[in-house]
């Protein structure tokens, strides 16, 4: 009871807090928190939205690990392309933000525009043509022009190439996010910083970097690495845009895509939930362990 | 400051590494452009060119009557996304940064497992979401109605754990100082904090404004004339090469506002710490 009226006395006196938190808490609940809550339990429920849902236990989750043999193929190829285009990505992001960070500001500008342009386009439609099949596509017509093929190149149905395509593209347009935030998290690093170490006598980028860099940007870093495990993991789109759905012998069908065909397709709401719900903890997991990396 | 030749073999490196990339990144959204301009004739030439012979803008003028086909004016439509927009973006940024500003450097009850709740809730991506989405939006009564594409997408965990992780940075000292000299939470938020997040702020202004601009509004809108340029757009826009000159030009010509936005956000990122005094 104490402890009740104590917590009360600390929430009246944060009462500003509150008040300040609240347009966004009001909203984020309604449309993010409820809707969640009201899907978690779907997982364990036959549910194709035409009929109320029956409660199954957990045969979803035993079916999908047990029988689904496609889903199997879904982890392995979901764990291919976020353990290349995560670290990868996060990589380059950094890289590049810092690059252009030393930039005159035309040029900063400039290059941040283009680097982070994909991820304002819609831009499937060149792609499909870049990788298109026939002679028409570019990628094709160059290769032959050159002479380094004699016959076009299936890059969207052939079982070898649809994997290095999709997560090409997915790198491609993974900048997004992590990046500008970034190099906007570089643009907050105290200038007079750099010239203090300059003087005391550092020398070399990588001190640079390891000194002064990497400590006033971790909390960007967090942002930029949280995003990146959201984009890699959760990637399906692209695959699905491309190289078509279902891909060639599944080989570009990621969990996401799994629960899309489910959901979308089947309209067998409960195992596609269920699936969601594998993933979401597969992404707990890895983001507690970066956070952890982070915190040290 | 004198350049050894150290600096400048790592600037010579740096400026290749950054042509390369960006030759790669920019090639795909130069042929968008190159291809908008082409004639129907020129999309079948073999080898494609890298360059068109006669630019026109045919495959422009072409959209805009497909688009201007409907019952309702294209003019509508590009008020109903101009409206959406502005209204998604201001909201987002005032609700964000004061929800994160609170966030960051107030401790009070609740304040850890609010935090932790927002960053899970980036991790849980289901379809089902939107089902249930849909279900509380039809329960609300804005199904088929603007508001159903603007409030869902006011509150952004993204956006807020942006300008939350941004905002923990700045010194404590300065908003103690700012506390004894009596300052309220709120003119502490507006008037230090926020102005001091400038590049932070513009960044959260570019994420928002794109998401709402290409927000795909087919499921939650029905009539006409509430309808925005993407939903629209998806509906006339079929694939297949015959097409793609429309295609292309649709692309470009939804991607002239959020550069645009981002130009004029990237000219107001100005280097913020060297000019607010703070010192650490």
């Amino acid at each position: 009871m104490d402890k009740l009226k104590k917590l009360w006395c600390d929430v009246r006196k944060n009462r500003d807090c509150y008040l300040m938190l609240a347009p966004f808490m009001i909203l984020f609940v309604i449309f993010t928190i409820v809707p969640v809550i009201m899907s978690l339990p779907v997982g364990f429920t036959n549910f194709n939205m035409a009929q109320p849902p029956e409660f199954v236990g957990f045969d979803n989750y035993i079916n999908l690990f047990l029988s689904d043999k496609v889903f199997t193929k879904a982890i392995r190829v979901t764990i291919i392309f976020a353990v290349i285009t995560g670290p990868v990505s996060y990589m380059i992001c950094f890289l590049l933000a810092w690059l252009i960070d030393g930039l005159p500001k035309k040029l900063r500008s400039i290059f941040t525009l283009i680097f982070y342009i994909p991820s304002m386009a819609n831009v499937y439609t060149v792609w499909k043509i870049i990788f298109s099949g026939d002679m028409n596509g570019w990628l094709n017509s160059t290769l032959i022009e050159w002479g380094f093929i004699q016959s076009p190149v299936q890059w969207l149905t052939d079982s070898r190439y649809v994997l290095g395509v999709t997560i090409t593209v997915q790198l491609w347009l993974s900048l997004g996010a992590g990046f500008l935030a970034l190099s906007a998290g570089f643009r907050n690093i105290d200038r007079n910083l750099y010239e203090v170490a300059y003087i005391e006598g550092m020398d070399s980028k990588l001190q640079e970097l390891v000194y002064i860099v990497i400590p006033s940007m971790k909390p960007q870093m967090l942002f930029a690495g949280v995003m990146q495990i959201v984009s890699s993991f959760t990637a399906g789109t692209v695959a699905q845009e491309l190289v078509g759905f279902p891909s060639t012998d599944y080989k570009a069908h990621t969990i996401m895509t799994h629960a899309y065909d489910y959901g979308w397709v089947r309209w067998e709401m409960g195992y596609a939930s269920a699936i969601c719900t594998v993933l979401f903890i597969a992404m707990y997991v890895c983001n507690k362990v970066i956070s952890r990396l982070f915190k040290e | 400051m004198v350049k050894t030749n150290k600096q400048k073999a790592g600037n010579i490196i740096t400026a290749l590494l950054l042509i390369i990339l960006g030759a790669f990144m920019f090639l795909p959204i130069y042929l968008t452009i190159v291809m908008s301009l082409k004639p129907q004739e020129e999309l079948f030439i073999f080898p494609p060119k890298l360059y068109t012979l006669r630019p026109t803008l045919d495959n422009f003028s072409s959209m805009f009557d497909i688009l201007d086909n409907n019952r309702v004016p294209f003019s509508r439509y590009l008020f109903n996304s101009i409206a959406v927009t502005f209204t998604v973006t201001f909201s987002q940024c005032v609700f964000v940064s004061m929800g994160a500003f609170v966030l960051a450097k107030c401790r009070f009850p609740f304040s850890k497992l609010i935090n932790s709740v927002i960053v899970t809730s980036l991790l849980y991506q289901s379809n089902v979401i939107y089902i249930m989405q849909y279900a509380v939006m039809s329960k609300m009564g804005i199904i088929d109605n603007p508001l159903a594409l603007i409030l869902p997408s006011i509150a952004s965990p993204m956006g807020l754990f942006l300008m939350k992780q941004s905002i923990s940075q700045m010194p404590d000292s300065i908003i103690e100082s700012a506390k004894i000299d009596g300052a309220g939470l709120f003119r502490i938020c507006w008037q230090i904090v926020i102005p001091n997040q400038k590049p932070a702020l513009m960044t959260l202004i570019i994420f928002a404004f794109q998401a709402s601009w290409n927000m795909q509004g087919g499921s939650l809108v029905f009539q006409e004339q509430y309808k925005t340029l993407p939903t629209v757009i998806t509906q006339i826009s079929t694939t297949g090469i015959a097409r793609a000159g429309e295609t292309m030009a649709a692309s470009v010509f939804m991607l002239i506002p959020p550069v645009i936005v981002f130009m004029l956000t990237q000219s107001q990122v100005i280097d913020t710490m060297a000019h607010s005094g703070i010192k650490r």
